[in-house]
């Protein structure tokens, strides 16, 4: 188990770089350049103080020293020092154009991961099948696709570049420094050891505490924002007082967590500088002990002190990462989560064939798992062109029943035929773009009303978004808000009552000019005479369409060809107005409630 | 939603930093400490390059050995000094940074607590929390350690150049050329960097909403045969981000080597003049590597200072804000004579409080709220103690406009309101709010416990009365039957919790405050029946003996008061008992029966 779903987390890895490997190779190149060069510049330094200001003999390869014999040797260097100088800068620009060339590839290959990731995950979700998201918690999936790409991607942008300096470096530095003098290098490298395993176990114990701070923080925002939300609760009742002892508490413990940490960052940042300086001093002190001895040379003196010096940020940066890694494995775990949740697949052949044509219901029954069963063998025509009202009640599985014909859900037993084909043979697409459906609570897309009505054909003209509207009886609603059409709606815009919301729906289903359309319910926060308005205007419209209403108004339901009324996911009664009219049952009995208007005695009894 | 708005190009504004100093000079002992810490920690990293240039000089160069141990022991000191004044600094600037941010967030809520709800109606809690958590924590962390960093690096840069000075003062100044254009390159790029790094995060922010639409509209996505489309439009969004990222951070990858390298020119400048000196014997080879370790350690103080420049107007930004909310004027407060008499909401004098009968009079009230109609016009009423009024009309009728002015939450524009014959401004708020009982048309519950909440106005109820209330209202049944019964967690806002079974707890809150007055916001939502007997029974054992105002949508309330009045643009339309209403076969017989029929049909079919 272990081990497949490492192999899995490579997979997605393998995946998601695809493109970007190469410029994180530039990307490691680039550092272990740069940290050669910036590793040779300090014996360029020591080899002029050494050989060129002493004349005693440098520590440098001897090729060096042949290019300094043909140019002339010491003296030549003398009477032109800028050539040391020259060469020193010449190492330092080198140096920051690998720097420059490092950022860049990094930036490259770790921001193109996080986009490769990004965009994988959101395809996924756009696909996965319809009922994965009735079951999840939004906030979860978003924080996932958020933060834990950001751990992942800060572990290969910065992390992981990081690791491969500190190596480089600490790798030349022991080499260069073993090359002069063993036992220096040793005595050099002392607090090594020290100092990684500091800083590891400090950033671990840190992490909890970190934790708790976030949830410090959590428990203020939290005690925030319910007295904001509930103000009037706390005034009716007179309850500033205890509000603010609540708050200030929160806040105490938040504080002071906080302070804690900034407390123990203090320890550790102090506590290990003096372990760096002390390393600093000790080389110092031992070199220079050595150089009087005559064991070393001044500008090894210089070097050493530099080269401990410069290893040691890295040495303590190293333990951090280390102790922060395990975050980017938990991330990319929990990513991989998301991404192994099954696609929705065809069930058949994925016919595209043509929807015009009779709908048959021929003993559905349907149940979102083995356990219960939401319809039971449901079955009815539908001839093409007809108008079908469906009652039911809450939970009577009314909206189900034209979720199956989506496809949606698909159905456990019996099927769905339209014109003929059995609708798991027809291609999802096909089918959905055949089928236009208004659902109870529709969602608007966060931009324009105009984008939200032709959202699924943005190359509709502006006239044929206004007739839709106009038929959706939302224009004139549209044209009263200051921008009219190009009125922000969604999240960041202006928030549309519900019946707005419905119409614009409505208007929106209505450009995709379906032979079949569904209403769920969909007027039902629409005033009745609008909803007239808007079934007179479909009339007139509609030609051929065959159509679903999904409604509890018998105004609505009475002028459908064929009206289901279905109890507990069962058909219980079918027939035209006039039939169930007849007939005692749901339907009689709801018509008789809204057929009384005015009649006081009822009300009184 | 998007709150965390960034700010405009704006000046220096003196006001709000004089304000901020303000906050910090509170601190002055601290600022004190910090202020001699970052001195001695600069003066020891200005030493460094000293005491190696010392063992150079007596030790390496001169071959002798005898002074070793004596430096050795003055390193250590040197170290274990700066390593304390490290950990002290760092202390004191955590300690300055909690308490700039306690200050001013308690300040902030302090003000919240007090400022007039007409606030709240149009300020976002979004907004409002933004202020509260993140623009404080922002600001007070750029105060406590942009402050820290130029004390250390002022220090730093200022005892380098003394230091090269004094070594050198010919060789110093020819060094020091680079620093002029060092900072003025250091600033331009940290401009640039951080403005680069605000588009970065508002397109982050983007990604994030972009995910939300995903996957909230994922049924609609589906049903509209739009996932390809959406894929492609967060393609595109993704590309803008990964542009901005890769901008961003190439801004900074061609920023830190120009620093570097111009820094490098400043320690070739002293390789080259200072080695021409050595040969010339006119300075020791020490001094040239003092030289060389303060040029290449120069820059990164001189890069600091950069950025904490840059960041001052993301600070100001933030404080401009928080300030702003903080200035919002207190509308609706207490005259002193009030307060006088009666003492403050955090310091009432509840000795000298009327024992309040529950008369409500309005009297030629007219309001309007500051930009807009008149909402309410020359409304005139009155209701006897414990009587109960049914508010009924039309969304913006006027209805909660009533309400909010017999809580105080609003006051009349003209006219009075009085409660037991007196106008209640002659009375402190919170005498009023202290027999105010209100129940939401959505519970708010707090997070705690079920207890707790009951308790909420009485934290000193016992639990024989805590029961009490909650079996008046039918509550305690429920409540034995969770987990942990009265001391099972609510949740956030009550989340663990059924709608009905919120309604429950908080009339129980409200039986056991034991108000004068009640306010009931019902409920629109229908919940199961067993809840909703329980929840008519409970209103009506609430409303007894209660002066009550009622907006009501439930029949069986608005049958039971004792008037009803409907309320159309801000009149009284009709007044009377159910009956009368009833006779007149007027607006109310007409709401009345439509709200019936729709009654009974959602029992047909919810039931």
């Amino acid at each position: 188990m272990e081990k497949k779903n490492k192999g899995r987390k490579f997979s997605i890895l393998l995946e998601i770089t695809k493109g970007y490997k190469k410029y994180f190779l530039l990307g490691a190149a680039a550092v272990i350049l740069s940290a050669l060069v910036a590793y040779l510049s300090p014996i360029i330094t020591s080899f002029t103080l050494d050989y060129v200001l002493q004349g005693k003999e440098p520590s440098v390869p001897p090729f060096v020293m042949k290019a300094v014999e043909v140019l002339g040797g010491r003296e030549f260097l003398m009477r032109n020092i800028w050539i040391c100088v020259l060469t020193f800068l010449m190492f330092r620009i080198f140096d920051g154009i690998f720097v420059h060339i490092r950022g860049r590839s990094v930036a490259q290959s770790s921001e193109g991961l996080a986009k490769n990731l990004r965009d994988r995950l959101y395809e996924h979700l756009q696909n996965v099948p319809y009922d994965y998201h009735k079951h999840v918690s939004t906030g979860d999936l978003i924080q996932r696709c958020t933060s834990d790409v950001e751990t992942v991607r800060r572990f290969f942008g910065v992390q992981l570049i990081e690791i491969i300096r500190i190596l480089v470096v600490m790798g030349m530095t022991i080499s260069i420094m073993s090359a002069i003098d063993v036992r220096m290098t040793l005595i050099s490298m002392i607090s090594f050891p020290f100092l990684i395993g500091t800083s590891f176990l400090y950033f671990r114990h840190v992490m909890h505490i970190f934790r708790e701070a976030d949830e410090a923080e959590g428990v203020l925002s939290n005690v925030i924002q319910e007295n904001l939300t509930g103000v009037r609760v706390v005034r009716a009742f007179g309850q500033q007082k205890n509000e603010m002892d609540k708050f200030e508490e929160a806040h105490r413990v938040y504080s002071d967590l906080n302070y804690k940490i900034t407390k123990q960052m203090g320890l550790f940042w102090g506590g290990t500088d003096a372990m760096s300086y002390m390393q600093i001093c000790i080389t110092l002190v031992f070199s220079s002990l050595f150089a009087a001895r005559g064991e070393l040379s001044v500008g090894d003196v210089v070097l050493f002190t530099s080269y401990s010096g410069m290893v040691m940020w890295p040495v303590r940066a190293l333990g951090r990462i280390l102790a922060d890694m395990g975050r980017a494995t938990v991330a990319l775990g929990r990513l991989q989560e998301i991404l192994d949740v099954p696609l929705e697949e065809e069930p058949g052949k994925a016919l595209t064939p043509d929807m015009e044509g009779d709908i048959v219901f021929d003993h559905v029954c349907f149940g979102y798992d083995e356990y219960d069963d939401v319809l039971k063998d449901i079955s009815f025509t539908v001839k093409k062109g007809m108008t079908v009202g469906i009652l039911g009640s809450t939970g009577s599985g009314k909206s189900s029943l034209v979720q199956l014909l989506q496809r949606l859900y698909r159905v456990t037993a019996g099927k769905i035929t339209i014109n003929g084909t059995d609708i798991n043979d027809i291609d999802a697409k096909h089918l959905r773009r055949n089928i236009g459906i208004v659902l109870q609570e529709p969602f608007l897309y966060s931009r324009t009303i105009l984008e939200n009505i032709r959202i699924v054909d943005s190359s509709a003209s502006e006239e044929e978004v206004y007739h839709a509207a106009k038929l959706a009886a939302v224009h004139d609603a549209i044209m009263e808000f200051e921008k009219g059409y190009d009125t922000l709606v969604g999240e960041r815009g202006v928030t549309l009552s519900g019946g707005q919301q419905q119409r614009v729906a409505i208007a929106r289903t209505l450009m995709q000019k379906t032979p079949i359309l569904v209403f769920d319910d969909s007027m039902s926060a629409v005033d009745t005479e609008t909803d007239a308005q808007i079934r007179s205007a479909l009339k007139g419209n509609r030609g051929e369409n065959t159509m679903f209403i999904i409604s509890h108004r018998i105004n609505t339901l009475c002028e459908a060809d064929l009206i289901l009324v279905l109890e507990n996911g069962r058909l219980t009664q079918m027939g035209t107005h006039e039939e169930l009219l007849a007939e005692d049952g749901l339907y009689r009995r709801i018509a008789v409630i809204q057929d009384m208007a005015g009649n006081e005695e009822e009300v009184r009894g | 939603m998007d709150y965390e708005q960034d700010f405009t190009d704006s000046k220096v504004d003196l006001k709000i930093w004089k304000r901020l100093i303000g906050y910090s000079f509170r601190n002055w002992k601290l600022l004190l400490i910090l202020l001699v810490g970052q001195m001695v920690t600069a003066l020891v990293d200005i030493s460094y390059p000293l005491m190696q240039k010392y063992a150079i000089d007596n030790f390496a160069v001169a071959g002798n050995t005898s002074g070793i141990p004596v430096f050795g022991i003055m390193y250590a000191l040197l170290v274990l000094v700066q390593a304390a004044s490290v950990i002290i600094f760092i202390t004191v600037a955590g300690k300055l940074e909690m308490n700039v941010s306690y200050a001013i967030r308690d300040e902030a809520y302090y003000h919240l607590q007090r400022l007039q709800l007409s606030y709240y109606d149009k300020t976002p809690v979004g907004y409002m929390m933004a202020r509260m958590v993140s623009d404080i924590m922002r600001l007070s962390e750029l105060v406590a350690w942009s402050l820290t960093d130029i004390l250390w690096a002022g220090f730093y840069v200022i005892g380098c150049i003394i230091s090269m000075l004094s070594l050198n003062w010919k060789l110093a100044l020819l060094v020091l050329i680079v620093v002029p254009p060092l900072a003025v390159m250091c600033f331009f790029f940290q401009r640039i960097i951080l403005k680069n790094q605000r588009i970065v995060r508002k397109t982050n922010s983007r990604i994030t909403s972009a995910y939300n639409e995903g996957i909230m509209g994922a049924m609609t996505t589906k049903t509209l045969v739009r996932e390809d489309k959406n894929c492609e439009e967060f393609q595109a969004l993704s590309s803008t981000m990964k542009k901005a990222a890769v901008k961003s951070q190439v801004l900074s990858a061609t920023f830190m080597p120009l620093v570097m390298i111009l820094g490098s020119i400043g320690t070739s400048i002293a390789l080259g003049k200072g080695s021409v000196e050595v040969l010339g014997g006119t300075i020791s080879l020490g001094m040239l590597s003092a030289f060389l370790s303060y040029t290449s350690q120069f820059f990164e103080p001189v890069q600091q200072l950069a950025r904490i420049f840059a960041e001052m107007q993301t600070a100001q930004a933030s404080a401009e804000r928080v300030f702003n909310m903080m200035d919002t004027e207190i509308d609706i407060s207490d005259t002193p004579e009030v307060i006088e008499k009666y003492g403050d909401i955090f310091d009432p004098k509840e000795e000298n409080w009327e024992p309040m009968e529950g008369k409500v009079e309005f009297e030629h009230v007219s309001f309007q709220y500051k930009e807009g109609q008149k909402v309410l016009d020359d409304f005139s009423l009155t209701v006897e103690p414990g009587k109960s009024v049914a508010l009924v009309g039309e969304t913006g009728a006027g209805k909660s406009t009533i309400v909010n002015l017999v809580c105080r939450f609003y006051e009349p524009t003209e006219g009075r309101v009085l409660i037991d014959g007196r106008d209640y401004r002659e009375r402190s708020q919170l005498w009023l709010e202290k027999n105010l009982g209100y129940m939401l048309q959505t519970p708010h519950l707090f997070s705690g416990t079920i207890k707790d909440n009951i308790a909420y106005a009485r934290k000193d109820a016992t639990m024989d009365e805590i029961r009490e209330a909650a079996r008046l209202v039918h509550a305690e049944e429920f409540i034995l039957n969770t987990k942990d019964g009265y001391d099972t967690q609510v949740g956030e806002g009550g989340v663990l919790l059924s709608t009905g079974q919120k309604q429950l707890i908080c009339f129980a809150r409200v039986v056991l405050a034991d108000p004068r007055i009640f306010i009931l916001d019902e409920a629109t939502a229908s919940i199961d029946t067993e809840t909703e007997q329980y929840i008519q029974q409970a209103i009506t054992k609430v409303l007894e003996g209660r002066t009550s105002f009622i907006v009501a949508h439930r029949l069986s309330t608005i049958r039971n008061s004792d008037r009803i009045l409907v309320i159309d643009a801000g009149k009284i339309l009709e007044s009377g008992t159910h009956e009368e209403l009833m006779e007149k076969k007027g607006e109310y017989f007409k709401l009345y029966t439509n709200q019936f029929r729709e009654d009974s049909q959602d029992r047909l079919l919810n039931g």
